[in-house]
């Protein structure tokens, strides 16, 4: 069809293509889960997809929509991606089902589809999972190393869809705390930090396996930056924000606060940070206003994680910065030509 | 050559697909049989007739005169009969028609008397810009606002520097680079009268750095004439919209026009490059704005490049003279393809505004329908006012109009950068638009409501105060005659008094009642 408005070009950058490049970032860190946490990931995500596919079509349907522009976003396919991602790797199929579900027709479609929901999709999802089934959601297994790990895609089949191993073994005998969880609670019983990030579960920054896959979705995020798919305000200040709070209550009580750096990379600092942050549509689009809204995730994720009642904030400071987003874009305009006195 | 002080936000780099129509030099179209003239081919009131069906005109006569102060002159493109003065299609993306002139030519091409002025600086500024006002010259950048008005700075302004604007930023348009190359002195007479005209020394032309040509034949010629001290060329960096009248004067000063104010305000004049040349020929040669130089270029233009037409020569000829793969009804675009608008017609006449007609466009994208916005900000990005065209685009479809003003909708240029970077392809300048339009019919409309609303008032107020009066002069009637009545009753009764006081020895009663 040739265009009959001004302007007659056009730029090559689609949202199809940006939701395509963000897949495609997510994937190293995707290895690195694969490699400490077994294959059960992939079956999460090829579930979720599945799912979240299957409900956008009906709803489309529902909405009269038509089906193959929204189909082909890519803008379903992140949000299973990423909730799957975010859910512990052998959580049980109707996790991912119940979640995927919530996520796709209440986060996004009763607000009116892409583009018009105020809170992130796979965000709304993972705290109503979180909320609803506490104890699915914080059974992860230890990481584990590929080599050193019996984990096959077959019994991560039968875990994820069964419960059980074949021979029986249930999935709590497998898993453990994480090391955000562990933290928490033995600070809580006045355990020196720098004592606990000896345990096995600690790696050489923050929580073992859980540092690498925080580096991996860091990586993925730069690429992002350098393809500007997402611009460096958000993430920067998110981290700066968590590094500043954490720094400064690591100063002031060491022997009651883990390490900056523990906090950058473990849980999910970096996929927060870099992908889920960074959602245009429910995070802030002026400049000033990404600077406020990523520091005030990562204040949240702290106060959250330090003083809250979750292991992790990320999701809940995500969502609360999520409604600010109005009222931070109102008044953060930028200066309009003109009214600058020079 | 001077340096640019400043730059703005935003902006984009667009290929520049200048080449194709720089091949050649300038060429003359040739004399079309019909001129069809449309009386407003500038901003401003519609020039009127003063010619009729008939008469027998030359080239460079005055065919219609200025109506009110923002309107200028038109003149007979060339030699002929002036057959007809009625309604015709105009090059307007409304499609719609208005008055034209038409004219039929002779073939003759034969000028009027023209008044050359030898020393201009024996003239007044005032004379100046009237000669400028008669010749009809507007601005020929693209926008058409009357020249001579942006050349009065008025008692209570003083001009700092004038500019020159060849940045010509559109990709496509090539009509002021090759002027520039090929008229520089042209230029630089038009450049003196403005100067005298504005009494300003200072003076840049500022050229985009994609158009050696042009800055080295500028600079050239701005060193034959040494008297000129304080002109000077300046190289602007290449980035689409520096054309912009705001965006140039950002790039060139480093300052901003206040918010709803002119250029002038900070001290600035600016015209295009094409306008000072005009200037020139009209007072150095007698020629009024007859022609002008269109850029015909495009995928599909097999002769791609510049012609100097005139006025009224219909756009088909152009296009057939450069034989293009156009068939007959297609659209094709007038103006540039960022600002530029699609036109249908096939008997559309070249005006005063039309710098370029576009046949095709490089790697033209398919138009899809437009997704969601997802609030990328891209649009913000690129935009060369700092608006949140997101914002506005949220507003303006919800025909939320006094948002759409807050976020400062009347700000946008609709230089179409947002609707370029949109991952979501939607049309946000058309939304702007027609955010604008809407926001000023209501302004009309609340106008009219608001005048219909005080006359009611006032009506109202008429007729109360009527009422009252009437019922005054009613009460005042009534007592009269109450009083009359009572009078009347009195003198009966007086009389009925007298009567039996004849037959009494008691008259003195009535004395009493008298008092």
């Amino acid at each position: 069809m040739f265009r009959l408005s001004p302007p007659f070009l056009s730029g090559t950058r689609r949202v199809t293509l940006h939701m395509m490049q963000l897949l495609l970032a997510l994937v190293p860190a995707l290895i690195a889960l694969v490699f400490f946490f077994g294959p059960g990931v992939l079956i999460n995500i090829s579930l979720a997809v599945v799912t979240a596919l299957a409900t956008e079509a009906v709803m489309l349907k529902l909405r009269n929509r038509p089906l193959k522009p929204f189909l082909t976003d890519g803008s379903a396919i992140v949000t299973a991606v990423l909730l799957a991602m975010a859910i512990p790797p052998l959580s049980p199929w109707w996790i991912t089902v119940v979640g995927i579900v919530f996520a796709i027709v209440f986060a996004k479609h009763l607000f009116g589809g892409l583009g018009y929901n105020p809170f992130n999709p796979a965000m709304v999802a993972y705290v109503l999972l979180l909320l609803s089934f506490p104890l699915e959601m914080t059974t992860w297994l230890p990481a584990a190393g590929l080599a050193e790990q019996a984990l096959t895609f077959g019994s991560a089949f039968e875990l994820i869809f069964n419960g059980q191993l074949a021979n029986g073994a249930a999935i709590d005998t497998l898993s453990g705390a994480t090391p955000l969880d562990a933290m928490k609670t033995q600070i809580g019983l006045a355990q020196l930090p720098s004592f606990i990030i000896e345990q096995p579960l600690f790696g050489i920054f923050g929580g073992l396996g859980w540092e690498w896959i925080n580096i991996w979705f860091a990586i993925g995020g730069l690429y992002l930056m350098y393809q500007r798919v997402i611009s460096w305000h958000i993430p920067v200040a998110m981290l700066t924000g968590l590094l500043t709070i954490s720094s400064i209550t690591y100063l002031i009580s060491p022997e009651s606060a883990a390490s900056p750096l523990f906090h950058l990379l473990s849980g999910g600092t970096m996929i927060g940070a870099f992908f889920i942050a960074t959602d245009p549509v429910t995070a802030t689009t002026t400049i000033k206003g990404r600077l406020i809204f990523g520091a005030g995730v990562g204040l949240l994720t702290y106060i959250i994680r330090a003083w809250g009642g979750y292991p992790d904030g990320i999701a809940f400071a995500i969502l609360l910065m999520n409604m600010l987003v109005p009222l931070i874009d109102y008044y953060t305009q930028p200066k309009v030509y003109g009214s600058l006195k020079s | 050559m001077s340096q640019p002080l400043g730059s703005f936000p935003g902006g984009l780099k667009l290929a520049g697909q200048k080449k194709r129509s720089t091949q050649t030099p300038i060429r003359k179209m040739p004399l079309s049989e019909q001129l069809i003239l449309p009386l407003q081919q500038h901003i401003g009131a519609a020039a009127v007739p003063i010619v009729k069906v008939g008469d027998k005109v030359l080239k460079g006569q005055r065919i219609a005169t200025p109506n009110g102060h923002v309107s200028v002159a038109l003149h007979a493109p060339s030699s002929g009969v002036v057959t007809a003065i009625e309604d015709k299609p105009i090059p307007h993306p409304s499609g719609l028609s208005a008055p034209c002139i038409i004219i039929d030519t002779d073939g003759e091409d034969q000028w009027i008397e023209r008044k050359v002025t030898e020393d201009f600086t024996q003239c007044t500024d005032h004379d100046v810009r009237q000669i400028i006002r008669d010749a009809g010259i507007v601005g020929l950048g693209g926008a058409g606002f009357p020249s001579f008005i942006k050349l009065n700075p008025g008692i209570h302004h003083h001009v700092d520097t004038l500019i020159l604007n060849g940045a010509e930023c559109e990709p496509y348009i090539t009509c002021d680079d090759m002027l520039l190359r090929e008229r520089s002195q042209g230029i630089l007479d038009g450049i003196e009268i403005m100067q005298h005209a504005l009494r300003v020394n200072n003076c840049v032309i500022a050229i985009e750095d994609n158009k050696p040509e042009a800055i080295s034949a500028m600079e050239l010629a701005l060193a034959s004439r040494s008297h000129l001290t304080s002109t000077s060329v300046m190289v602007i960096p290449t980035r689409y919209p520096t054309g912009s009248e705001k965006q140039l004067i950002q790039v060139v000063t480093g300052k901003q026009v206040p918010k709803s104010g002119l250029p002038i305000d900070i001290g600035i004049v600016l015209h295009n490059v094409g306008t000072a040349y005009a200037v020139g020929r009209a007072i150095k040669h007698g020629e009024p704005l007859i022609s002008r130089i269109v850029t015909v270029t495009g995928t599909d233009v097999k002769h791609a490049g510049n012609f100097e037409t005139l006025f009224g020569t219909p756009i088909h000829e152009l296009l057939s003279f450069c034989e293009t793969k156009r068939q007959q009804g297609e659209p094709f675009i007038q103006g540039g393809p960022m600002m530029g608008y699609n036109l249908a017609g096939d008997n559309l006449p070249v005006t005063k505004t039309a710098n370029c007609i576009l046949v095709g466009v490089d790697n033209a994208t398919q138009a899809n329908d437009p997704l969601p916005c997802i609030r990328c900000g891209d649009c913000a990005a690129a935009c060369p006012v700092s608006l949140l065209p997101q914002q506005l685009y949220w507003h303006s479809r919800a025909k939320d109009l006094e948002k759409t003003q807050e976020y400062n909708l009347f700000d946008c240029i609709e230089c179409g950068c947002c609707s370029y970077v949109c991952p979501s392809e939607i049309p946000l300048v058309q939304y702007f638009r027609f955010a604008k339009t809407e926001t000023m019919n209501q302004e009309q409309e609340r106008k009219k409501s608001d005048a219909a609303r005080i006359r009611h008032e006032n009506r109202q107020e008429r007729q109360e105060r009527e009422r009252v009066e009437k019922a005054e002069k009613q009460r005042k009637r009534k007592a009269a005659l109450a009083a009359t009545k009572a009078a009347k009753a009195k003198k009966d009764a007086e009389l009925a008094a007298a009567e039996a006081a004849k037959d009494s020895s008691e008259p003195a009663t009535d004395n009493d009642a008298e008092k």
